[in-house]
C-alpha cells in the first residue's frame, strides 16, 4: 500500500491478460507433467499395444529374401525382438544363447527372431554378426524409431511378440541360457 | 542403529518444520505472538536436527558403513577421509539432506534478527521457508532416503529398505562402489555445494517477497530487508557457476568450461533473473517505479531455481550432470506447480496495489537503461529457456529428439550478451531520473573514441576477425568509462577533501559501496568477457598419433613426446598413465606438460587429466586420448592452443573482491542517496 | 533405401578381416548401382564414380597391406578433419556429449565411421545427413530446420521483439506524463548537469 496519494487509480490485470497467463502456466505445466511421465514409465509392458513397424535389414541377413520385415506380416508366429549394439558388452555375453536359441526353433518356423542393431555403425555391426555366427534376420533401427517405440531403457532388451500381435513378455538385460529363453518361448507356442 | 537414528531424527524434523508453518498461520489469524513465537522457535529447532542427522551421515560415510545403500553408492575402502565427507552431496539422497540443511540455516539465521518492526512479515518468512525445508525433507524421508539398508533374503535376493523385510538379514558389502572420480575434482567438491548455497539464499527474498504479497506491505521494504541477502545469493550462484566452468576445464578434457548443456542452462537461468533483479531493485528503491517487476524477477528466479533442480534430479532431463533415474519426480512436480499457481495468484491478485510512485523522465535516464538491462537478461533468459524446453516439445509432439546446442545458444546470445556489455559502458554515466543525448555524449565520447582506437589497432595487429573486434572494442568501451568513471570522482573528492588520491578513492568507494563494487563487478566481468571472446574465437585445436621423440605442432608450439609410463596405485586404488610431453615456442624449450588418463578401479572410469601451461596470453591444454600399451612408442595426444583464458579466471577473482566490497554488512546505510521523496529513512537491512 | 556403404575397419589391426573387405567391396558395388536405379547419378558420374571406386578398392589393398605390415599411423584423413565434423554431431547414446571427445567404445566406432566416410570422398553435409538418418536428429547441434522445428528458431526472436516494443510503449506512456503529477521536487534535478548533482549528493553524504 503506498502512501502516495498521486496515485492514478487502481487498476488490476485485465481479464484477458490473467487467462493467457494461466493458459501458458498450466501448459508448461502439462508439458513437464507428460515428459515427467515419459521419462518414469519404463519400457512399453506386456498388454500395451505394439504399433506394427516395419524395419530395413542388412544384405545377407534377410527375412525370406525380402529386405525389410513388417510386424503386420509375422501374426501367427512368435516374434523375438532383440535390441543390440556391436559396443555393447553384455550383448557380446548373450550372443552364443541367441544363436544357439535360433538354431533350436529355425528348424519348426515357428518362432521369427530378429536382431534390432541400436545405434551402430554398419561395419562394427558385421564384424560383430560375424564373430558371432549370428545369421537370423538383422538390421539398423534407423532414427532409432524402434527404440523409442518400444522406449528401450538401454540394450540389450528382448521383447517376446505373441501369435496375435500381442507383446507377452520383456526382458532387461542379457539371457544367460537357451534354457531361460526356451522357458519363456514354449508357452507361447503352445497356445 | 546409527542409520535408524539419522532417518528418526529427519522424521521428526519433518513433523517440527509442519507444525512451524500450521503454527505461523494459525498465529498470524488469531493475531497471537505466542503462537507464532512458538512457530519461530520451531523453526530455529530444525537445523541443529538436521545437522545431527547429517552428522550421523557423515559418520556412516566416513566409517565405512557399506551395508547403508547411500555409503555403498558414494564411498568405498580406498576413497581418503574428507572425501568421503563430500561424498555426502555426491549423490542424489544425500545432496537433498544437504539441501534441507542448507535451508534451515538460512531460515534460522533470518529468523534470528530482531523483529521488531516488521512483525507482520514473520509468520510469513517462517511459512515460506519452513514449507520448503519441510517438503526437501518429506524428500528424503519418502523418496530418496539415504539411510536405506541392503538386507538379504532367504532366497539370497538382496533389497533395499530402511527396516528389516520379513525373514531377511542384514547384508554387509565388502566395499563401496566410489564416488565417481570426475567428482573427486577439488572444483567438484566445492562447485556443488556454492551452487545449492546459491540456491538456497534466493529463497529468503523470496520469502519476503511472498510475505509482502500476503500481508499488503508491497511498499519496498522487502526489497530492502533482504537486499543484502540477494547479494549475497546472487555471489554463490556466480561462483559456483564459475568453479563448475573452472571444473569442466580441469577434468572434463575437452577444452572449454561451458557446453550449453541443459544442466547448466538450468543452473544460468536463475542468474540471469537474479541478475536483472539486482539491477531493477535499485530502480525501486531509488525512484519507486516497478514493482510489479521487481515482484515478477524474485518469483522467476525462485522459480527456475525449482524448476533447474526438478530438472536435474527428476531424470526429466538427461544429462552429463544429471542425477539418475529417481522416485521424486511427482512430487517434485506437485510442489513446484503449487508454487508457481500460489505465487502468480497471489502477484495478480495485488497487481492494483504495486503502482509505480514517480514517473520516469527520460529514455536515457538510467532507470530507462536499466529497464533496457532488463529486456535482455530477459531475453537471453528466454532463448536459454526455449532451448531448454523445446526437445521436451519436440518429442511429445513428434515424438523426435532433437538437440538445442552451442551454436543455437550462441548465435542467439550473442548479441544479447554485446548489448548488454555496451549498456554496462554508458550506464554508469547516465543520471537518475533524467539524462539527453547530449549529456551522456558528452560524457562518452573520448572513451568511445579511446576504445574505437584500440580496436583499430588490434585490426592493424592482432586479428581481423569482425566478432573479436567488436567485442574487444566494447570491452574496452567498458573498461575505459568504468576507470575513468573512478578516476574522476576520486580527482574531484580529492580537490575538495585535500586527501591524496588513493585515500580519496578509497573513500570513495566505501562512501558508496553497492554503486562502487558494481562498477567492479563490471570491470570484472569484461575481464571474464576478454577470456571468453579469447575462447570462443581464437581457439585452435590439433589431434595426432606421434611416437616418442616426434612433435605436433599447433599455432607457433610444438608439443614433443618424451616418455610414457604407466602404474598402479594400490592403496588409493587408482592406475595412472602419465604422459611427459616437452613445449616448444618457436624453436624454445617451455618446459615440460604431464597429461594423465586416470583410471578408477571402484567405479571403473576413466578421467583425464589435462597437462597446461597457463600464461596471460593463452593456454597450451594437452590431454592424452590414447597410447598403445604393447609398443609403448605412440601414443595420441589432444592439443589446444586458448588464447587468453586466464583472464576469465583472474575476472573471477576481480568479481569476487567487487562483490564483497558491494555485499559486506555496513554500519551506514547507503540508499538514502538521491532517494527522492520518500519518507524519513530507515536503516534496516535483514544482515 | 539408401545403406551405408561402409567400410570394415581397415585401419584397425585386430579388426582386418579379408572376407570383410571383399564385403565391402561388393557393397560399395551394389550400393553405386542402387543409387543408379534411382537415377540420382549422370551417365558421366556414374563412370567417374567406377574410376573412383577402382581407385578406392587399389587404395584399400594397399592400404591393408600396409596395415597388416605395420601398425597403424595417421591414414588420409587425420585426426583433425575427423575432429573437425565429429565436434559438429553429438553422441547418440550419451546425451548432450559432442563425438569428439566422447571417450565410449561407441563414439570410437563412430569417428572411425567418420573417418571412412572422409576417406571415400563424403562431404562434411553428407556425413551429417547420414548421421542423421541413420541415428534421428538428436546427434544434430542444431534442430534441421523443417516443420516444427523452425519454432525452435523463430519463438524467442518473437518474444524478444514484443518484450522490446511492450518496454518501448511503457516508456513512452512513462515519459509523457500527465500534467497532474508532482513532478515538482525532481525538476530541479534534472535542470542541473547531472554528473555535477551526483557528485554533489556524493559530498553532501560525507557530512
Amino acid at each position: 500500500m503506498t502512501e502516495n496519494t498521486n496515485t492514478p487509480p487502481r487498476r488490476g490485470i485485465p481479464l484477458r491478460t490473467q487467462i493467457v497467463i494461466w493458459i501458458l502456466l498450466i501448459g508448461l505445466l502439462a508439458i513437464i507433467a507428460i515428459e515427467l511421465n515419459r521419462s518414469q514409465r519404463g519400457t512399453v509392458q506386456p498388454g500395451e499395444a505394439i504399433r506394427d513397424f516395419t524395419l530395413p535389414l542388412y544384405s545377407g541377413y534377410e527375412y525370406e529374401g525380402q529386405n525389410e520385415i513388417r510386424l503386420s506380416d509375422l501374426r501367427g508366429k512368435v516374434v523375438f525382438i532383440n535390441f543390440w549394439a556391436s559396443w555393447c558388452k553384455p550383448c557380446e555375453q548373450e550372443a552364443p544363447e541367441l544363436v544357439k536359441a535360433w538354431e533350436y526353433y529355425k528348424p519348426g518356423g515357428q518362432v521369427v527372431f530378429l536382431g534390432v542393431d541400436y545405434v551402430d555403425t554398419e561395419p562394427a555391426a558385421r564384424i560383430y554378426m560375424k564373430k558371432f555366427k549370428i545369421t537370423y534376420p538383422n538390421g539398423p533401427d534407423l532414427g532409432t524409431r524402434l527404440a523409442q517405440l518400444f522406449r528401450i531403457k538401454g540394450v540389450p532388451e528382448t521383447y517376446f511378440i505373441d501369435q496375435n500381435g500381442a507383446l507377452q513378455y520383456v526382458q532387461i538385460g542379457p539371457f544367460t541360457s537357451l534354457q531361460q529363453i526356451q522357458s519363456i518361448i514354449e508357452p507361447m507356442l503352445k497356445k | 542403529m546409527f542409520a535408524e537414528i539419522g532417518y528418526g531424527i529427519l522424521a521428526i524434523t519433518f513433523v517440527i518444520a509442519l507444525y512451524s508453518v500450521g503454527a505461523a498461520i494459525y498465529g498470524d489469524r488469531k493475531k497471537s505472538s505466542a503462537i507464532v513465537e512458538s512457530a519461530r522457535r520451531a523453526m530455529l529447532l530444525t537445523w541443529p536436527l538436521i545437522s545431527l542427522s547429517a552428522g550421523t551421515l557423515i559418520y556412516l560415510l566416513i566409517t565405512n558403513h557399506f551395508e547403508v545403500s547411500f555409503v555403498y553408492e558414494v564411498t568405498s575402502r580406498s576413497m581418503p577421509t574428507y572425501l568421503k565427507v563430500t561424498a555426502w552431496w555426491g549423490g542424489q539422497a544425500g545432496s537433498l539432506v544437504f539441501w534441507s540443511w542448507l535451508m534451515s540455516a538460512f531460515a534460522s539465521l533470518v529468523t534470528l534478527r530482531k523483529w521488531d518492526r516488521d512483525r507482520e512479515f514473520l509468520p510469513w518468512v517462517i511459512v515460506i521457508t519452513s514449507i520448503t525445508t519441510a517438503f526437501f525433507l518429506g524428500l528424503v524421508i519418502f523418496y530418496a532416503n539415504p539411510f536405506t539398508r541392503f538386507w538379504q533374503s532367504l532366497d539370497g535376493k538382496i533389497v533395499t529398505s530402511m527396516f528389516a523385510p520379513l525373514n531377511a538379514i542384514a547384508f554387509f558389502p565388502q566395499d563401496g562402489r566410489g564416488l565417481n572420480p570426475l567428482l573427486r575434482h577439488p572444483g567438484m567438491i566445492i562447485h556443488p555445494p556454492l551452487l545449492y548455497l546459491g540456491f538456497v539464499s534466493f529463497v529468503i527474498p523470496y520469502a519476503f517477497a511472498m510475505a509482502a504479497l500476503i500481508t499488503g506491505r508491497t511498499d519496498d521494504r522487502w526489497i530492502r530487508l533482504t537486499r543484502r541477502w540477494t547479494l549475497w545469493a546472487w555471489l554463490f550462484l556466480s561462483l559456483g557457476l564459475v568453479v563448475g566452468g573452472r571444473w569442466a576445464y580441469d577434468v572434463l578434457g575437452w577444452g572449454g568450461y561451458w557446453g550449453w548443456d541443459p544442466v547448466e542452462i538450468a543452473a544460468f537461468m536463475p542468474w540471469l533473473t537474479g541478475t536483472a533483479f539486482l539491477h531493477s531493485v535499485m530502480i525501486q528503491e531509488k525512484r519507486g517505479l516497478l514493482k510489479h517487476w521487481n515482484m515478477i524477477l524474485i518469483i522467476l528466479t525462485y522459480a527456475l531455481v525449482l524448476f533447474g533442480t526438478f530438472l536435474t534430479r527428476s531424470g526429466v532431463l538427461s544429462s552429463v550432470h544429471a542425477f539418475a533415474q529417481s522416485a521424486i519426480g511427482p512430487a517434485f512436480f506437485v510442489f513446484i506447480g503449487a508454487t508457481f499457481i500460489t505465487s502468480i495468484a497471489l502477484v495478480i491478485y495485488r497487481w492494483p496495489e504495486l503502482r509505480s510512485e514517480t514517473e520516469m523522465k527520460s529514455m536515457l535516464s538510467r532507470e530507462a537503461l536499466f529497464l533496457l538491462n532488463n529486456l535482455l537478461f530477459m531475453s537471453i533468459l528466454v532463448v536459454s529457456f526455449w532451448g531448454v524446453i523445446f526437445p521436451l516439445i519436440s518429442e511429445l509432439t513428434t515424438g523426435q529428439k532433437i538437440t538445442v546446442g552451442p551454436p543455437f545458444y550462441e548465435r542467439a546470445t550473442g548479441p544479447l550478451f554485446a548489448g548488454l556489455m555496451f549498456l554496462m559502458g554508458i550506464a554508469p554515466l547516465s543520471a537518475w531520473g533524467n539524462s539527453t543525448i547530449f549529456t551522456l555524449g558528452r560524457a562518452l565520447w573520448k572513451s568511445a573514441v579511446a576504445a574505437l582506437l584500440i580496436a583499430v589497432f588490434l585490426f592493424f595487429t592482432a586479428t581481423k576477425n569482425i566478432l573479436a573486434l567488436v567485442g574487444f572494442f566494447l570491452i574496452a568501451f567498458v573498461l575505459l568509462v568504468t576507470l575513468v568513471e573512478f578516476w574522476r570522482t576520486a580527482r574531484a573528492r580529492q580537490k575538495t577533501q585535500n586527501e591524496n588520491f588513493f585515500a580519496a578513492l578509497l573513500n570513495l568507494i566505501g562512501r558508496n559501496r553497492r554503486r562502487h563494487g558494481g562498477y567492479i563487478i563490471h570491470l570484472s566481468m569484461m575481464l571474464m568477457a576478454i577470456g571468453i571472446l579469447g575462447i570462443e574465437v581464437f581457439q585452435v585445436q590439433t589431434q595426432g598419433t606421434i611416437a616418442v621423440g616426434q612433435s605436433l605442432s599447433l599455432s607457433g608450439y610444438s608439443i614433443q613426446f618424451k616418455s610414457l609410463a604407466s602404474w598402479d596405485d594400490t592403496p588409493k586404488g587408482v592406475n595412472y598413465t602419465r604422459a611427459v610431453v616437452d613445449i616448444y615456442k618457436d624453436g624454445t624449450f617451455l618446459g615440460q606438460l604431464a597429461p594423465r588418463k586416470d583410471y578408477y578401479f571402484d567405479s571403473q572410469q576413466n578421467m583425464t587429466i589435462p597437462g597446461v601451461r597457463s600464461t596471460l596470453k593463452d593456454d597450451v591444454y594437452v590431454l592424452l586420448v590414447d597410447w598403445q600399451p604393447a609398443s609403448a612408442n605412440g601414443a595420441t595426444f589432444k592439443v589446444f592452443v586458448n588464447p587468453l583464458v586466464n583472464w576469465l579466471w583472474i575476472g573471477t577473482i576481480v568479481f569476487l573482491f567487487g562483490i564483497l566490497i558491494a555485499a559486506w554488512p555496513e554500519r551506514e546505510a547507503d540508499y538514502a542517496l538521491a532517494h527522492s521523496k520518500n519518507k524519513a529513512y530507515e536503516p534496516s537491512s535483514a544482515d | 533405401m539408401r545403406r551405408p556403404a561402409g567400410l570394415s575397419g581397415v585401419y584397425f589391426e585386430d579388426r582386418f578381416n579379408y572376407d570383410s573387405l571383399r564385403d565391402v567391396l561388393r557393397q560399395v558395388m551394389a550400393g553405386a548401382e542402387n543409387t543408379t536405379e534411382h537415377g540420382m547419378w549422370s551417365h558421366e558420374m556414374k563412370n567417374q564414380l567406377r574410376v573412383m571406386l577402382y581407385t578406392l578398392t587399389i587404395a584399400l589393398i594397399l592400404a591393408a597391406l600396409w596395415v597388416v605390415k605395420a601398425s597403424a599411423q595417421n591414414p588420409t584423413p587425420t585426426d583433425d578433419e575427423v575432429n573437425r565434423i565429429a565436434h559438429q554431431l553429438y553422441c547418440p547414446v550419451c546425451e548432450n556429449t559432442p563425438l569428439d571427445f566422447c571417450p565410449t567404445e561407441a563414439c570410437r566406432q563412430w569417428r572411425d565411421l567418420i573417418r571412412q566416410q572422409l576417406s571415400q570422398g563424403w562431404t562434411e553435409d553428407q556425413i551429417k545427413q547420414y548421421f542423421a538418418e541413420q541415428y534421428g536428429a538428436r546427434v544434430l547441434a542444431e534442430p534441421p530446420r523443417t516443420g516444427l522445428n523452425w519454432l525452435v528458431y523463430i519463438l524467442p526472436p518473437v518474444i524478444i521483439l514484443a518484450g522490446a516494443f511492450l518496454l518501448f510503449r511503457m516508456l513512452r506512456a512513462w515519459t509523457k506524463p500527465p500534467a497532474a503529477s508532482s513532478a515538482a521536487g525532481s525538476a530541479k534535478e534534472a535542470a542541473q548537469d547531472d554528473y555535477v548533482a551526483r557528485l554533489e549528493e556524493e559530498l553532501k553524504k560525507r557530512k
